[in-house]
């Protein structure tokens, strides 16, 4: 599973972020899910994502190093299974 | 980073709670014998609604994200619907759990209008006889009528709440069946000795038989039942149930009681586990982040005499209140370790030496009066 990275992506409106020192705890007031984002740079890049123009974009931005952004791909691809973030 | 180490940041503490149990009040109308927090009647001290609203705001500005509600009964509370709006208005979604008591037509209409609500109807039988002996004349009934109240209402996905005891083991797919009639959410929890417990867990609590029962049980149904994460001591019989597989008392969770007492876990309502009060100076937050008691917690913990058995990494030696209820060491086996250590160590427990119960609401026995008899024929 994974999604596209030239593809524009948002986090759900319905969803809060709470940051925390292993990374974030992201709650689904529609769906009553919590979802963990197990680093500070996966909570960097689920925060971005709303200012740019595709997924790529957003990693570019905060840095991250592109040899990993499958790894990304596929964890933004579960966040966006469980609605944490969606396409817009 | 691994599902392991993001379970090691969680036992090191988080800046908030995921779960928050807040205990409302502990008046109730019934008195169920395995009561965790020994409730019956109101304790004068309860929290005023004002003071109820400003922990409402600062669990807003934690960012707690929801509220397990419960009591006693917390529909017993006149300010119940105002403090609920008042959370959820304060993005605090409610789950709440109560007996069912007091949802007639209209409350379950009123119910149904709120969003971000839950609620969860406790029984522990699949029909009166074996609900009732638990629960209290009455209160098999009273609990459906609830539901069917909130079936006509269409309030949704509710929650039916189970606690496992030995003489309703056997009723777990009934209760399943149940639940999927309403359209319901199966919730599935353990039995533990605290509160009331301490004296019912005894001749209650599921045999090792019924243990594994439970365990084969979840494993087959598990994705779809709630735990509340409460077995992951069965996990020591192999494939692991879904869930953390930690204890989260003071980590990612902790107990409110009515008066504004914080402790560690639902479970755990007595004074070695009180971390603080709400209405100390630093509030709620401080408790949580700086109190003593959490923040050892949160230190590794030692695995005592389970630390030569194999199962440990699976089971973590069960759940602190067990053991501490039933007079165990806590750092040993859990009262009901699938391996029998827990049982062994049981049964040398002098009864006298175990933790007193805690703060006791239970209501005095009324003593019927005495009828004049008639003395002569």
């Amino acid at each position: 599973m994974t999604i596209a990275l030239d593809a524009p992506y948002a986090v759900d409106p319905r969803v809060a972020i709470r940051p925390e020192a292993f990374g974030a705890l992201c709650y689904h007031y529609g769906n009553r899910r919590l979802t963990f984002l197990k680093s500070r740079d996966m909570v960097r890049v689920v925060q971005a994502l709303a200012e740019h123009a595709t997924a790529a974009d957003a990693l570019r931005a905060c840095g991250i190093a592109e040899a990993t952004w499958p790894r990304y791909a596929d964890a933004l691809a579960s966040l966006q299974a469980s609605e944490v973030i969606r396409e817009r | 980073m691994s599902a392991s180490g993001l379970v090691g940041g969680l036992k090191r503490g988080l800046d908030a709670p995921i779960c928050l149990t807040w205990e409302l009040t502990y008046a109730c109308n019934l008195q169920c014998v395995h009561c965790l927090s020994s409730s019956g009647v109101r304790d004068p001290r309860e929290l005023t609604t004002a003071e109820a609203k400003a922990l409402i705001d600062e669990l807003e500005r934690m960012q707690v994200f929801y509220i397990n509600i419960g009591g006693g009964e917390p529909m017993v509370r006149r300010d119940f619907f105002e403090l609920i709006a008042y959370a959820i208005d304060h993005h605090v979604g409610v789950k709440f759990s109560t007996n069912g008591t007091f949802i007639d037509r209209a409350a379950a209409r009123r119910l149904a209008s709120m969003d971000y609500l839950d609620v969860q109807i406790s029984i522990d039988g699949i029909d009166a006889p074996t609900n009732d002996a638990v629960r209290g004349q009455g209160s098999y009934a009273a609990a459906r009528r609830a539901m069917d109240h909130l079936q006509n209402a269409g309030f949704g996905p509710f929650k039916i709440s189970i606690v496992v005891t030995r003489h309703n083991v056997d009723q777990l797919d009934d209760f399943k069946a149940l639940a999927n009639s309403y359209g319901a959410q199966l919730r599935v929890t353990r039995l533990r000795p605290s509160g009331r417990g301490a004296e019912s867990w005894h001749v209650l609590h599921p045999t090792a038989d019924q243990q594994r029962q439970v365990y084969r049980w979840l494993l087959a149904n598990g994705e779809d039942v709630l735990t509340g994460d409460s077995f992951f001591h069965l996990n020591a019989l192999g494939e692991p149930l879904p869930g953390l597989n930690m204890c989260g008392a003071g980590r990612v969770v902790c107990l409110i009681d009515p008066i504004g007492e914080v402790y560690a876990c639902p479970f755990v309502l007595h004074d070695q586990f009180r971390a603080g009060s709400v209405r100390d100076n630093g509030g709620f937050a401080s408790v949580w982040r700086e109190s003593e008691l959490f923040v050892s917690l949160r230190e590794p913990q030692s695995a005592g005499a389970c630390a030569s058995c194999g199962s440990y990494d699976a089971c973590q030696g069960g759940c602190m209140a067990a053991k501490f209820f039933v007079g165990l060491p806590l750092d040993g086996p859990d009262p009901e370790c699938v391996h029998g250590h827990g049982e062994e160590l049981l049964a040398s427990v002098d009864a006298a030496r175990r933790p007193s119960a805690g703060p006791g609401h239970t209501k005095p026995v009324t003593l019927l009066r005495a009828r004049p008899t008639a003395v002569t024929r």
